[in-house]
Order: structure tokens, then C-alpha cells, then sequence
């Protein structure tokens, strides 16, 4: 990728750090980094995507560690759970063979697997040695009749949101728009009402959580086009153009998708969330106000009603074990403001968030959530993530896995907000399920194990002290 | 406090219960060069031999009186004068443990006078202890009987101290440890390395760990244990500065130890989980006198982060447990303290432990009565003997293999499930099955507008088959 189209993608005039000096795209600093690089982003951005062959081109290191690594899942095809790779060797790469290795690694996952399309990841030693990817791919896809998408994102060329970005724009430039949709078949359109469609930018359905979202939406008459990519097809990526909204799921990471939807095909779009009894109401709203038919409308409203209803129950027992409890959120920002709202319709206290990725409108919306106070964590090393808990009493950390082993060590109460969970908190359901691991975790018998000091060490201090 | 619910129906159904018989003449299998000798039938020993077989997977010795109807209506002292002639004269064994079964206390038939009679015939064996207890069928379980057995032979063969001329701490290093039933030869092996890092010298009765460990010997054939508690050592029990009591169902024995030879007992009802552990290792510290070695606190501290690490799995789980009361109670224990919930207990027999379990009922009965309290409280794992495994398959969850017998899982004799190396193992395993539960999956919901085309497939063919696949089911 030439230096020129990165520094296009950067700068992304929809995002509001765009304005700033330091923007979230910030070039990492040695020693201090922590987090992904862009392959790493543009992997994570479209693997879900279920029948795809996801071959990644490089040596081992690139895929070995990271395939077949989310809590994403998928309501039909599996082969997005099959680790590809060209795993180059030394002698690809000395002697040139690494693109000759491609075009037969493209030939037999088609074989194998019979892909609807294949994507090929670039990354950092193909694009060193020059590789012409596209070529390689363009020419593989009139060979073997498969449609074949390169997505350049070799590690260095930036962080791991920069390399949402690439795939997002690797979606837009090769995949969106070359099908149209399906016909609505006359069962579809027999529920007395129009139907609309969406796009669900942002949605990866994590441990399937979007099943607990997708009833209400078929209920309202709301079609989802595609989710990018949580559970999505090949050819519903091809359709996204012809979304009446699009909907970006609490995180701007592929945010250039929406605004070139927009830009190009006059999708609207909005910013909402499934997290929370208030955000999932706002989403729903959101989605009817951008569509503006009052029966969608009165019929979203009364859906909420009936749900407010049913949840309000649900959640009661919860609610007396949870309300009061003090909350640090630190999930490096993505969903800094969307989880919140969550944790307040429980009746917890977020003391501090994280807002390291977080724009400046994430924040705003943080402080309003929060008040003015609101601790913001822009550095989230582990010591200082342990101090705050300490300063604020927090009775429960929740943040990513990486970061959970460091809550345990310090014996705090954690929960894992992040990709390779095992639980969805989408929807009014899932609201249930994040109450109950709360409680399992925060109410659990083991913390008073963990910090007492064995009987002898007692008394040795008892000792101690009396011996002055 | 556990409400005890009695068994109320006729039927027994896919019986739990071991009996007390078998349970005596375990105790007797751990000590060296032993046979217990059954007073009954002949059908008595063939069925507890191929039960103990199954479960150590080892050759055991196991005798009978082999009553036969002349000698059930007539008397049987008999039988057990000349079965008692027979292995002595044959074999010359250390100890004869002769456990009676239900046939011959239904018929009145006095082990204690028969052993007399046994002495006054045969005076040229009276160096060869024989130990006759009444331990019937029709009561208890294999833990009363086990705990039976060992109290008989504390009483029968450990000197009072004025007659052995002992004293309590006389060999400071030695501490007496009796163990239950619920031990395997792994955890009597684990207890012992514990109590020696103390410096400590175990006098451990009875010692599976030394007999049924499954180790190979350098003889081809024994017809006597090759290893358990030397009965020599049962002398100088009184010598030594404890005595540890593991298990609730040793409290008598442990009773009859202390009356006799004045060393002091420590009592554990479990060694499963941190409290109970730190409650051992702190009592081995007191005796000793000796700091708690490195290699514990690191243990302790692994197992305090194993806690940390498996409670997210084990926290709200739902657990059926189904094993004799030291077992049940111990078991409840540690769940409870990782958060998790036991929702179904069953013993086969009462006993007063069971009041601890930390369950709101625990059921004496059967395994149907765990199937059913389990289906119920709809529990997620059950814990049991091997016989549970097709409880399990009709509910639908899996089992962890406690208790005896263990006849389909390889080496279960030899888990360890005690002190802070078990308990963390045992967390994992726990946490494991939890795991790939996949409690959190969510089931897969098929938009009406979805553009996917293998929905439509699969409901064509779903709507195919179904006529097909349910003849296939039944």
C-alpha cells in the first residue's frame, strides 16, 4: 500500500479526532505500545465473515497465533474457523516464491473448501518484498472463477484501528455493490407492514449475541441486509448498498464504510449500541427516526414498552444484588460510553472509564453519562488500572481478557467485555446475562479466600507485633 | 443444616449403597500381609472380590466362611474356626479380619465367641491376630463398615498404655493418622508427603496407599496384601505426639484410640478445599513445631489462583452429588466455596455429617432418587460412582467418577482430590466439564428476511427427513 492511500485512510473526515493533533490513529511509540497492528484490525474486521476462506499471506507468525481466536459465531457456514495461511519460508522469500505460493494457495482453498470468495491478508514481509497482491489476486479470480479480495495490511503500516479501516475500504472497493439484494418473497411481505433494510456496520456478533437483537428487528419488519461482518455471507457483504440505514455498532472502527455508503449511495447513518436497556431502546428509535414512517414508529414504541415491561422483571433480582456497586470500565475504548449505560440500568456506579480510543464525541457523551467528574483512564497500563480500583473501592473491573489475569492476580472481580468472551450482553436479554456474571463474579465466595492470609502467617504477625 | 430426607419407597432402584461388609474388609486390605476372611456365604466374597478387582484393578485377597445351609440353620462358629485353620496353617498372615454379613447375624452367630473357640482349639496360632466384628449388610455402608473395621482393630490390638507401656509424645516425630473410607490410595499418598514435610513420621491406619496403590512387586503371587499399616506398628500407636482423624465417620475409632492410649486427636470432617487444608496444615505446624515449608505456601498460593481462575465456570453451577456421607459432605464443601450450588445430595445411609452438607436436603436413597432430585433442580454436572454414568446419559450431563466403585475409569483409586494439589486439580477438571457445557451459547436465531442461502436449504431438507430421522431416533 502506498504511503499515499494510508494517509488517505487516516484521514477520515467523519471521525472527530480528525480535528485534533493527536488522533486515534497516533502513530504507536516504542516501548509503550500496547494493542494490534493494522493486520491485526483488518483480520479481526472481516473474519467473521462465515464463508469466506481467509488465507493470510506471510510467514507463520501472523496467523499462527491469532486464527480461529474470536468469540464470534456463525448460524450456518464454518470455514471461517479454518486458519489459512502461505506460511512463507525463508526460501519463498529469498528466492521470490511467495506470490507463485499465493496463486496455488488461492487454487487449493477453492478446491478444498469451495469458498464463496477468498480474501487474502497481506502483511509485513510479502509487502516488504514487493508482492503485487492485487495482481496475484485479480489474476487467481479469472483463473479459478472465485471472487478473490485482496486486503493489504501488513502490520507497519499502522495500528490495529487503521487496519478496520483497510478492510472496511477493501469491502467498499471490491465487494459492495456488485449484487442486489434478494427479492422479498410474498411470505416476507405478508406482515401487514413495509419492510425496511439495514446495515449493521460494526456487529460481530460475539458468542452470538446478535440472536438476541435479530427477533425484534424481523419483528418490526427491519431487514438486515448484512452485519459487517458478525455472521455475515459473501454475497449479503455485495448488497450493503442498498441499505435505507445504516446503523455504525458501538465503534467507529470501519466508520469510512459508513461515510462512503453515504457519500456514494445516500445511506444515512447513526452511531447506537444493543448494550443497555437505554441504549438498545435508543437504537431502535434511532433506526425508526432515520426511516421516518409513523407506523414503524408507533409500532418501535410499542415493542419498547413491552419490553421495558419484561426486562424491568427480569432484572430485579439482579438489580438488588448489583445497585451501588462501583464499576471501572476499561475496554481500551471502543465501547467506553456504549457499556456504560448498561452498568447504570443495573444501578451500578461506573467510577472511571477508559477512553484511550475514544473520540472526542465518545467523551462528551461519557460526561453526560457520567457527569462532569467522570475519571477518564487514557493510560490503562495494569499498575494503573490496580490503582484506581484501590482509590475508588471498585468491586469489579471490566474490561478485555488480556487484562483479566491482571484483575485476578490483584484479586479484584472481573469481567470480560471483549471479543473472546464466552457470554452475549446484546438486547434486552443479554442484559440479563451480563447482571448474572456480575453477581457470579462479585458475589463469589472465593475473593474472602483469596485474600486471607493462611492461619500460620496470622499468627506470625500476631507475634510480630507483640514482640514489638 | 441439611434437612435429612429418610427413604420412604419399597423399591431400591439402581442401588448407590456398598455394604457395610465389604466396607469392613477394606479396612482389613490396608494392613500388610492381611486377608479378610467374610464370615456368609460364599456369594458374599466372590461379589465383593470382583468389585474391589474392577475398582483397584489388582489382585485382592478376600476369604469366606462359606456357610452352606447345614451350617446356617446349625451354627457356623465352625466355619470360622476351621476357615481361620485353614489361612493360618496356609498362609501364616500377619493379621485375619473376619467381618460378618447379614446371613450370619440373621442366623446369631457370635464372631467373638468363634474367634475364642479358634484359640482354644488351635493354641499354635495364637501369634496370629485375628480382629471378628459384627458389620451386616442390613445397616450402614461401606464408610460405616470401613470405619467399623478400624475401630475393631484399634480396639483389639492397640495396648492401653499402661498395658503396652506407652506414652503420648514419647516418639515426638510420630503422629497416628486415621483415615475414611472417601480416601483413595492418591490422597493417602498426598496426606503422608504433606505430614513428612513437617518432619513428621505418619503412622497412617489403615494404609491403602501402601497396599492398593497398583504397584508391581517382586513376588509373582501373594495370597496375603502386600503392603498397608504393619500390624507390629499398631504397639506403639500409643508412642506417638497426635493423632489425625480424617473423615467423620472415623470419630469412633479415633474415640477408642484416644481413650485408650491418651494422644490427642485432631479432627477434619474433608481435606477438600482451602479452609479445610489450611486447617490441617496449621494443626501439622502446631504438632511439629516446624515453619510451614516453602513448597506448601507455593501449593496454597497455586491453589488460591485456581480458585481465581475457575470460579467464572464454577460460580451459579448447578451440582448433583450421589457417594457415601464423608464424600457427599466433602464434596458440598468445596462447591460451596467456589459459589457454586449443590442442588441434589445422596447417600446411601445416614449419618450425622450429612446435617453439614451444604445442600437445603440430602436424600438417603439411590440413584434413582439423584436422577430425579437432579432432573428437578435441573443440575449441570454430577458427581458419583460409576454406576451414575447412565444416570448421567439419561440426563444428559456429564459425570466426574468419585467414589467407589470405578470400574470404567482407569486409575481412579489413584486420584488425588485432597489438599491443596487435589483440590486444584479437582477445580480444573470441574471448571473443564463447565466449560465445554458452553453454557453462554446462544442458539443460532434465522432471520425471516435473512439472505442466506443454506437456510432455505436446510428447511427443505429438515422438512425431508423428519419422518426419517425420528424412526431413526427410537
Amino acid at each position: 500500500m502506498k504511503q499515499k492511500d494510508i494517509a488517505e485512510l487516516l484521514d477520515e473526515p467523519a471521525c472527530s479526532h480528525n480535528k485534533k493533533s493527536k488522533s486515534g490513529c497516533a502513530k504507536p511509540k516504542p516501548g509503550t505500545a500496547a494493542g494490534g497492528c493494522a493486520f491485526d484490525g483488518a483480520q479481526i474486521a472481516l473474519l467473521p465473515i462465515a464463508d469466506v476462506a481467509h488465507i493470510v499471506h506471510g510467514p507463520i507468525a501472523c496467523a499462527g497465533s491469532s486464527w480461529d481466536n474470536r468469540g464470534t459465531r456463525s448460524s450456518g457456514p464454518r470455514l471461517y474457523r479454518i486458519g489459512m495461511t502461505t506460511d512463507l519460508t525463508e526460501q519463498d522469500v529469498i528466492m521470490g516464491r511467495s506470490e507463485k505460493r499465493l496463486f496455488h494457495s488461492i487454487k487449493q482453498a477453492v478446491e478444498s473448501y469451495s469458498p464463496a470468495a477468498v480474501f487474502v491478508y497481506n502483511t509485513c514481509v510479502p509487502a516488504l518484498v514487493g508482492d503485487d497482491v492485487e495482481a496475484v489476486c485479480k489474476e487467481a479470480e479469472q483463473r479459478w472463477g472465485t471472487p478473490v479480495v485482496p486486503v493489504d495490511a501488513a502490520g507497519f503500516y499502522g495500528t490495529k484501528n487503521l487496519g478496520n479501516r483497510i478492510a472496511g475500504e477493501a469491502m467498499v472497493k471490491h465487494v459492495m455493490g456488485r449484487r442486489e439484494p434478494d427479492e422479498l418473497t410474498p411470505e416476507q411481505l405478508a406482515h401487514g407492514h413495509q419492510v425496511y433494510s439495514i446495515n449493521l456496520i460494526g456487529e460481530y456478533n460475539i458468542a452470538g449475541e446478535l440472536w438476541h437483537v435479530l427477533p425484534l428487528l424481523d419483528e418490526l419488519g427491519i431487514r438486515v441486509l448484512c452485519t459487517l461482518s458478525g455472521d455475515a455471507r459473501f454475497h449479503e457483504v455485495q448488497t450493503m448498498h442498498r441499505a435505507d440505514v445504516n446503523m455504525m455498532v458501538c465503534s467507529k472502527a470501519m466508520i469510512n464504510v459508513a461515510r462512503k455508503l453515504e457519500e456514494q449511495y445516500r445511506i444515512p447513518w447513526f452511531e447506537g449500541s444493543f448494550y443497555g436497556v437505554e441504549d438498545m431502546n435508543n437504537a431502535l428509535r434511532d433506526i425508526a427516526r432515520l426511516i421516518d414512517d409513523p407506523d414503524l414508529t408507533q409500532r418501535t414504541e410499542a415493542l419498547i414498552t413491552r419490553e421495558m415491561a419484561r426486562i424491568d422483571k427480569a432484572l430485579e433480582p439482579w438489580r438488588v444484588q448489583l445497585r451501588g456497586r462501583k464499576v471501572l470500565l476499561y475496554t481500551g475504548g471502543v465501547k467506553s460510553w456504549s457499556v456504560i449505560s448498561a452498568l447504570q440500568d443495573l444501578g451500578m456506579t461506573v467510577v472511571a472509564t477508559g477512553t484511550k480510543k475514544s473520540t472526542e464525541e465518545d467523551k462528551a457523551r461519557i460526561r453526560e453519562l457520567m457527569g462532569k467528574d467522570a475519571v477518564m483512564i487514557e493510560d490503562g497500563n495494569p499498575r494503573a488500572l490496580i490503582n484506581i480500583v484501590r482509590e475508588h473501592d471498585v468491586d469489579v473491573l471490566i474490561a478485555g481478557g488480556r487484562n483479566m489475569y491482571t484483575a485476578l492476580k490483584a484479586r479484584v472481580p472481573f469481567l470480560d467485555i471483549n471479543q473472546e468472551r464466552d457470554f452475549g450482553y446484546e438486547g434486552y436479554t443479554g442484559m440479563i446475562e451480563l447482571a448474572r456474571q456480575l453477581c457470579l463474579t462479585i458475589n463469589s465466595p472465593v475473593w474472602n479466600d483469596v485474600r486471607r492470609h493462611a492461619p500460620w502467617a496470622a499468627a506470625a504477625k500476631l507475634q510480630e507485633a507483640a514482640n514489638g | 443444616m441439611a434437612e435429612i430426607i429418610k427413604r420412604k419407597k419399597a423399591l431400591s432402584v439402581s442401588p448407590l449403597k456398598a455394604s457395610q461388609t465389604i466396607g469392613a474388609a477394606l479396612a482389613f486390605l490396608g494392613f500388610h500381609r492381611a486377608i479378610p476372611m467374610l464370615h456368609g456365604s460364599q456369594g458374599c466374597t466372590a461379589f465383593g472380590k470382583v468389585f474391589f478387582v474392577r475398582h483397584f484393578r489388582e489382585p485382592v485377597p478376600l476369604q469366606t466362611t462359606a456357610m452352606d445351609q447345614v451350617s446356617a440353620v446349625m451354627g457356623s462358629e465352625e466355619n470360622v474356626v476351621e476357615g481361620l485353620k485353614a489361612i493360618c496353617e496356609k498362609h501364616d498372615p500377619a493379621l485375619v479380619g473376619v467381618p460378618t454379613t447379614g446371613l450370619a447375624e440373621t442366623q446369631g452367630s457370635d464372631v467373638t465367641m468363634a474367634v475364642k473357640q479358634f484359640r482354644q482349639k488351635y493354641p499354635q496360632f495364637a501369634g496370629i491376630p485375628v480382629v471378628g466384628l459384627s458389620a451386616p449388610d442390613f445397616t450402614g455402608c461401606m464408610e460405616s463398615g470401613f470405619a467399623a473395621a478400624t475401630k475393631a482393630v484399634i480396639q483389639q490390638l492397640v495396648p492401653t498404655a499402661d498395658a503396652g507401656s506407652t506414652r503420648p509424645g514419647r516418639r515426638k516425630r510420630q503422629v497416628n493418622v486415621l483415615v475414611a473410607s472417601f480416601l483413595t490410595p492418591g490422597d493417602i499418598e498426598e496426606l503422608k508427603d504433606i505430614i513428612e514435610l513437617f518432619g513428621l513420621r505418619p503412622l497412617v491406619m489403615p494404609d491403602l496407599s501402601d497396599s492398593l496403590d497398583g504397584h508391581l512387586g517382586e513376588d509373582e503371587f501373594s495370597p496375603l496384601t502386600i503392603g498397608g499399616t504393619p500390624v507390629g506398628e499398631l504397639a506403639i500407636a500409643g508412642d506417638s505426639t497426635a493423632t489425625l482423624v480424617i473423615g467423620a465417620s472415623m470419630k469412633g475409632a479415633a474415640e477408642v484410640l484416644e481413650q485408650k492410649t491418651g494422644v490427642p486427636n485432631f479432627h477434619f470432617d474433608h481435606l477438600m478445599g482451602l479452609q479445610a487444608v489450611d486447617d490441617l496444615v496449621q494443626a501439622l505446624h502446631q504438632i511439629s513445631g516446624e515453619p510451614v515449608p516453602m513448597k506448601l505456601e507455593r501449593q496454597r498460593a497455586q491453589l488460591q489462583d485456581a480458585m481465581l481462575d475457575t470460579h467464572f465456570m464454577l460460580g451459579m453451577g448447578r451440582f448433583a452429588i450421589a457417594a457415601d456421607p464423608d464424600l457427599v459432605n466433602g464434596f458440598s464443601q468445596l462447591l460451596a466455596g467456589m459459589g457454586a450450588d449443590t442442588v441434589a445430595a445422596v447417600a446411601p445411609a445416614n449419618a450425622p455429617v450429612l446435617k453439614k452438607v451444604r445442600c437445603a436436603q440430602v436424600k438417603i436413597g439411590d440413584l434413582e432418587d439423584l436422577e430425579v432430585a437432579a432432573r428437578e433442580h435441573r443440575a449441570e454436572i454430577l458427581i458419583g460412582n460409576s454406576h451414575a454414568q447412565e444416570t448421567a446419559y439419561r440426563l444428559d450431563v456429564p459425570l466426574l467418577r468419585a467414589g467407589f466403585p470405578q470400574y470404567d475409569l482407569l486409575g481412579g483409586y489413584q486420584r488425588t482430590w485432597i489438599g491443596y494439589r487435589g483440590t486444584r486439580q479437582t477445580l480444573f477438571e470441574l471448571a473443564n466439564m463447565m466449560m465445554h457445557l458452553e453454557k453462554g451459547e446462544i442458539e443460532p436465531y434465522h432471520s425471516i428476511y435473512a439472505q442466506k442461502p443454506e437456510y432455505a436449504q436446510e428447511a427443505t431438507h429438515e422438512h425431508g427427513t423428519t419422518a426419517q430421522s425420528a424412526r431413526i431416533e427410537h
